[in-house]
């Protein structure tokens, strides 16, 4: 496999950038207002886009007065089915990896409430967005499908991007059989909306069939050939460019309607286009995370350890694709037990179709897994942390195979230590704080898997001694523009003051994808390659060259860092890059590199980070109000390049876990199919008030065989295993066990 | 309908043509001015990302006309730092990762400036969370982002001990 890096069963050794906990390197652009995302972007000659969107769920779209609106001063156009020009693919075709079906205006169909239905376009945003009111869209309506009461039940042949829907090992029957205590409970979760405070947005212009896209995108390189499918022309006729991502949470890594519309627009009216989605659209024609219902059944012995695990997961879908929250296979990998069954079923609504949102299957099965190992541990009489302890998986459960690194028992140690959880009373309502609020503490496990994706990268030494790093690499918030630097200045062994970075834009080599946790792992291993492939170049030179005092050193005989190449057994003879490149006549020494995981390990192991978290809530008595009020989390996720960095998307991940036990929610209306809080003072996430004191504790952890580098990710650990802690102490607060998210004050106070 | 009104806009005095009576203060920063520093997370006065100041007073752009600002001073994200001098609030969300993607960052900065100023939340954690929390953040940041409102104004008060 040429794709691959070389397998080790050991990192390499890295330089002195990596590990430290720099600033981030775009943080002056981001905090003086410089940092240009797509929508600040103004060619000349600029229209606006508006999509119309449907307010039905279910039907046909009648008639759209056209008229009026293209009578509006300043509307341009307006396009509809009856006008858009054809698109060289079906929209219902999907395209790549990440392809979904998506609303093009090819009928006049409406599937799910907020789909576009037309695009008005004008010189002015102020003018397009009055053309899209005088649409006045009439409608034929069917009847809407919209909870779980009333959707369309169907068995997938795949959840999430193509994975199986069932897995088992072991005998269920006889594991419950054995039990000699059963617990069974159901839990919901609720459809979320990503809702990157970034909306998305689109800046197209075309010249001639160029085409140049500025826009954020978690996979850059392979969204440009998905949006040249759709008009037919080859990838690298489109630029995209997506320096900044003001959040992408999953959704920026997938197609979507409007993209292709405002494509279009630009195409049919010869002048670029600008749309960006107003905060209601977010929620429909762009995923989310689809609302599940989760039934789990453990049995455990007279000991307290499993005897069967159970997860069966209902998943809602739109109808007309099938993409499936994975929930269920949240239990096949962390806890031992002899038999465990993971089963997905689908439910067809009129939604618009789910998608990746952090932690896709694992944020909402830990939900329902965490809850249900405490109520196990309590059935057992036991502490909800020995009781984890008791049932620790030394392999992987579901495949048996050996962890490539696991470092649990670590993060429940520390993480409980730094917590207090010692002398944790079993019993709930124990605990009151000097306002007389009840005080419960919770915890969950955290798990989350470790995956690579392809990724290539250029390093480029100069004769003054600097290097230019290349891939189109995707920072979303997470710190790629620093991590992924650091990693190659490491490669390159020199300081990252001497790096240019580039990055973000589809011309440079495939940066992979800026998702699944995964792209420090892989970017970073792609330009670690091409650095130490300069350096191999670099080497030859020197060691060849009688005049260099590196002279038969022999290959392996050097070490390369902060700019000069050393003799391993004899570190007074040293030459630096300037000089090697000067007396072998070179302006520049170009180095290539890919980033992928090893199909052997990968075959062997089985690649997971973990974490512990622990949670105290404090709960009105009488007002049934909850309030987090600590969260520590302890994190292992091998080996760390930006302690600083790691550790706010830590945090962050964690707030998500905070947001989905006790706030974010889409509510939709049981009558029309509409999202009735699509707005971000009806649509809850955590406010500044609502985040308790937190602590991270990153720990060390080597793992020799994920890949070269020791990475694994961190972007999307801390929702799982958060979201459980935090029912689990409210259980330990009020001694009522509520088991739909997000908890609502009436689950505690009737509950 | 052509109108224009007079603003000073980081300290520069303008005169802006104004079209169109629609025009929110918001959209005539970023689409007319291009100054696009602050940002439109919502449009409807919900998340906090347009928030600049308006005569000393945080207020969100986009809930504003720009006709009804007429003859005011505003101060936005691109006003705050001395060239390559940063305010002593951007400095601090730097170094205390007050950020992860960016986006509500102009909009928290432009609030901590004005709570700041406002004098009412001083060094007390719990008031400064409630002071920030017209600003969201979806990523997360918020830990980052209090320490250094904190941060920066001890650093505020400081200068202006020196300074008095
Ligand atoms: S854009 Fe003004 S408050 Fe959200
Ligand atoms: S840093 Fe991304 S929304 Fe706050």
């Amino acid at each position: 496999m040429p794709d691959t890096i070389p397998f080790r069963a050991q990192n390499v050794r890295m330089g002195s950038s990596s590990g430290q906990p720099l600033t981030r390197r775009d943080g002056f652009l981001k905090v003086t207002g410089a940092a240009t995302y797509a929508a600040d972007n103004h060619p000349e000659n600029l229209l606006h886009a508006v999509v119309a969107v449907s307010t039905i769920a279910r039907g046909r779209v009648a008639s759209l007065d056209v008229d009026a609106a293209k009578a509006h001063p300043g509307v341009v156009e307006v396009i509809t089915p009856a006008n858009r020009i054809p698109l060289a693919l079906d929209p219902d075709v999907k395209v790549g990896l990440f392809g979904f079906r998506i609303e093009a205006l090819q009928d006049d169909r409406v599937r799910y409430a907020n789909q576009p239905i037309a695009l008005v376009v004008a010189e002015t945003l102020e003018a397009a967005t009055e053309g899209v009111r005088l649409l006045a869209p009439r409608y034929d309506v069917e009847q809407t499908r919209i909870s779980f009461g009333d959707g369309e039940a169907f068995e997938p042949v795949a959840v999430a991007f193509g994975s199986p829907p069932v897995a088992a090992v072991g005998d269920l029957g006889a594991g419950l059989a054995a039990a000699s205590h059963r617990v069974e409970a159901s839990y919901v979760t609720p459809a979320q909306y990503h809702n990157a405070m970034e909306p998305h947005a689109m800046v197209a212009s075309w010249d001639g069939d160029r085409l140049t896209l500025d826009t954020p995108n978690q996979a850059i390189v392979l969204s440009r050939a998905a949006f040249a499918a759709y008009f037919g022309i080859p990838a690298e006729n489109v630029l995209l460019r997506s320096p900044f991502l003001g959040g992408g949470f999953g959704s920026k890594a997938i197609m979507n309607g409007p993209y292709i519309l405002c494509i279009l627009a630009a195409r049919m009216l010869g002048r670029p286009v600008k749309m960006v989605l107003p905060r209601a659209q977010m929620f429909g024609p762009v995923g989310h995370r689809g609302a599940t219902r989760q039934t789990l059944r453990l049995g455990t012995d007279a000991d307290g350890r499993l005897t069967a695990l159970e997860h069966d997961a209902v998943a809602t879908t739109s109808s007309f694709d099938d993409f499936l929250e994975p929930a269920a296979n949240a239990s096949l990998n962390l806890y031992a037990s002899p038999t465990i069954v993971a089963r997905h079923h689908g439910l067809r609504l009129d939604i618009g179709t789910p998608g990746p949102m952090r932690a896709p299957g694992e944020a909402s099965g830990s939900a329902a897994l965490e809850s249900a190992m405490d109520e196990a541990a309590l059935a057992c009489g036991l502490d909800p942390l020995e009781f984890r302890l008791r049932n620790y998986a030394e392999n992987d459960p579901a495949s048996g195979k050996p962890f490539s690194a696991k470092s649990l028992r670590e993060c429940y140690a520390q993480g409980a230590e730094a917590f207090g959880w010692a002398g944790r009373a079993l019993e709930p309502c124990r605990m009151r704080d000097e306002a007389g609020q009840l005080v419960g503490w919770g915890m969950g496990s955290a798990i989350f898997h470790a995956p690579m994706f392809q990724a290539e990268a250029r390093a480029t030494l100069r004769a003054d001694g600097t290097a230019l790093v290349e891939t189109a690499g995707a920072d979303m918030g997470q710190g790629a523009w620093t991590a992924l630097a650091q990693i190659a200045a490491d490669g390159l062994g020199l300081d990252i003051d001497k790096i240019e970075f580039r990055s973000g834009s589809s011309d440079l080599p495939d940066g992979g994808v800026a998702g699944g946790s995964g792209h420090t792992a892989t970017a970073g291993s792609a330009l670690h390659n091409a650095g130490t492939d300069v350096i191999s170049k670099l080497t030859e030179l020197a060691v060849n060259d009688r005049d260099s005092p590196l002279f038969g050193a022999g290959n392996a005989g050097v070490d390369a860092r902060h700019g000069r190449l050393y003799h391993r057994d004899d570190e007074a003879r040293s030459e630096s890059y300037q000089s090697i490149l000067a007396r072998a006549g070179l302006t520049n020494l170009e180095g290539n590199g890919r980033g992928g995981r090893d199909p052997a390990s990968a075959e062997q192991r089985a690649m997971f980070s973990h974490g512990a978290v622990f949670a105290e809530v404090k709960v009105d008595p009488d007002l049934g109000q909850v309030k987090a009020t600590r969260l520590v989390g302890a994190f292992a996720a091998g080996r760390i390049i930006n302690p600083k960095l790691a550790r706010s998307q830590l945090y962050g991940g964690m707030i998500w876990g905070i947001s989905f036990a006790l706030h974010e929610e889409a509510l939709h209306d049981r009558r029309t199919g509409r999202p009735m809080n699509a707005d971000l003072a009806g649509y809850h996430i955590p406010v500044h008030a609502d985040i308790p004191d937190m602590e991270v504790l990153l720990i060390d952890e080597v793992d020799p065989y994920v890949n070269g580098l020791g990475i694994k990710g961190v972007g999307e650990i801390g929702i799982t295993g958060t979201v459980g802690a935090i029912a689990n102490a409210i259980w330990h607060a009020t001694g009522v066990r509520a088991r739909r998210f997000p908890i609502r004050i009436e689950d505690i106070i009737v509950g | 309908m052509s109108l224009s009104i007079s603003l000073t806009v980081n300290g520069a005095s303008k005169v802006v043509p104004i079209e169109d009576p629609r025009v929110t203060l918001l959209d005539l920063l970023r689409e007319r001015l291009v100054l696009t520093g602050t940002k439109k997370g919502c449009d409807r006065g919900q998340c906090g990302a347009c928030t600049v100041l308006v005569d000393g007073r945080r207020i969100n752009a986009c809930l504003a006309l720009a006709v009804s600002v007429d003859g005011a001073d505003i101060l936005t994200i691109e006003g705050l730092a001395k060239g390559d001098r940063l305010d002593p609030v951007q400095a601090a969300f730097i170094e205390h990762d007050g950020f992860q993607c960016g986006f509500c960052t102009p909009g928290q900065i432009m609030s901590a400036t004005g709570l700041i100023r406002e004098g009412e939340a001083d060094g007390d954690p719990e008031r400064v969370r409630e002071g920030m929390s017209g600003n969201l953040c979806r990523c997360g940041a918020h830990a980052g982002i209090i320490e250094a409102v904190l941060d920066a104004q001890r650093r505020v008060a400081e200068q202006e001990r020196r300074i008095a």
